[in-house]
């Protein structure tokens, strides 16, 4: 446990440095920076042109389907890691284990390639 | 030992001032950036734990994508903010009641909860020593579990279903392109040669 948690001293020192040191570059510039915006300066600039619509606009239900099925088949890889690993301890039982969890994922997989959910048209 | 008590004194608080902000935050999606930072200190807790790898998992699966999901479902929503606040007050005094009611109800279940003193032994020394936290639970999962494990995928293949199910829906009117109808076409159905005399079209 303390060994374990001595190999991760190095990542903590890693994120104290990254946020020390984003603290101070974000600190400086506000501080040292001038700032004095006029309406010519806020507006958009030459080559731009003005928003037609609001940015929150509703898109197509489309990407959350993507984004939930991808969800679906990370998890899927996240019980490979273990399984991988362990492979030599836990046998035949174990293998086909997997493969019948696998082979469940594969009927959704094959369910969404026939209904076309993985086509963007 | 006393860094990581530092540390965990560190993510715990900013995981608890996060989660505030959640709920704080004004603009939806900086809540879901703030959900974000409370599930990267709750990983820094699971480390400080010994569980490397749902410490992992959970960088992987949730901020990789729970977080991005409810982003999409936030931005799809269509929230007018000045409205969304509105009727703030008026709700004030039901949801109040049920937050209350909910709070009763979690003080009455963590007040009546009897740990058995075996679990508190096997809390303080989770997976032996000599085996690393990812082994120990490839160890069992897969043979000694393996109803839930195959439960667990039968949950992901409903979860795929319904998914596809609630939001997938034909479009009419798109031409999509068959590659198998393209190679099909044979020069009879495609190209025509006529004579054409000279001065008259066809």
């Amino acid at each position: 446990m303390e060994a374990m948690l001595g190999e991760y001293l190095p990542i903590l020192i890693f994120l104290g440095i990254a946020i020390g040191l984003s603290a101070v570059i974000v600190a400086a510039s506000w501080v040292a920076g001038p700032n004095n915006p006029d309406a010519e300066k806020l507006s958009a600039y030459e080559c731009g042109f003005e928003p037609f619509s609001d940015s929150r606009k509703q898109f197509d239900v489309r990407f959350y389907l993507v984004s939930i099925l991808f969800i679906i088949f990370d998890l899927e890889v996240a019980f490979l890691f273990p399984w991988a690993i362990t492979l030599g301890d836990i046998g035949v039982y174990g293998f086909w284990s997997m493969m019948v969890f696998l082979g469940v994922l594969t009927v959704g997989f094959v369910y969404e390639w026939k209904k076309g959910a993985l086509e963007w048209e | 030992m006393i860094l990581a008590a530092l540390a965990f004194y560190l993510f715990a608080a900013i995981a608890v001032a996060a989660g505030a902000m959640v709920i704080g935050a004004r603009n939806p999606v900086h809540s879901v950036l703030y959900l974000i930072l409370a599930f990267f200190n709750a990983a820094g807790l699971f480390v400080l734990l010994g569980a490397e790898f749902i410490a992992m998992i959970l960088v992987i699966v949730y901020v990789g994508a729970v977080a991005v999901l409810f982003l999409f479902v936030v931005m799809m929503l269509d929230i007018n903010f000045a409205e969304f606040r509105q009727g703030f007050h008026q709700y004030l005094p039901v949801g109040g009641l049920i937050g209350l009611i909910l709070l009763v109800e979690l003080l009455l279940v963590v007040a009546g909860w009897n740990l058995d003193p075996d679990m508190l032994s096997l809390a303080a020394a989770p997976t032996p020593a000599e085996i690393t936290n990812t082994h120990a639970i490839g160890q069992v999962l897969y043979t000694r579990y393996i109803y839930l494990f195959q439960a667990a995928g039968l949950i992901l293949l409903v979860a795929m279903i319904g998914a596809i199910v609630l939001t997938l829906r034909a479009r009419t009117g798109v031409r999509r392109q068959s590659i198998a109808a393209q190679l099909a076409r044979t020069r009879a159905e495609a190209v025509e040669l006529r004579k054409v005399a000279p001065r008259q079209g066809i």
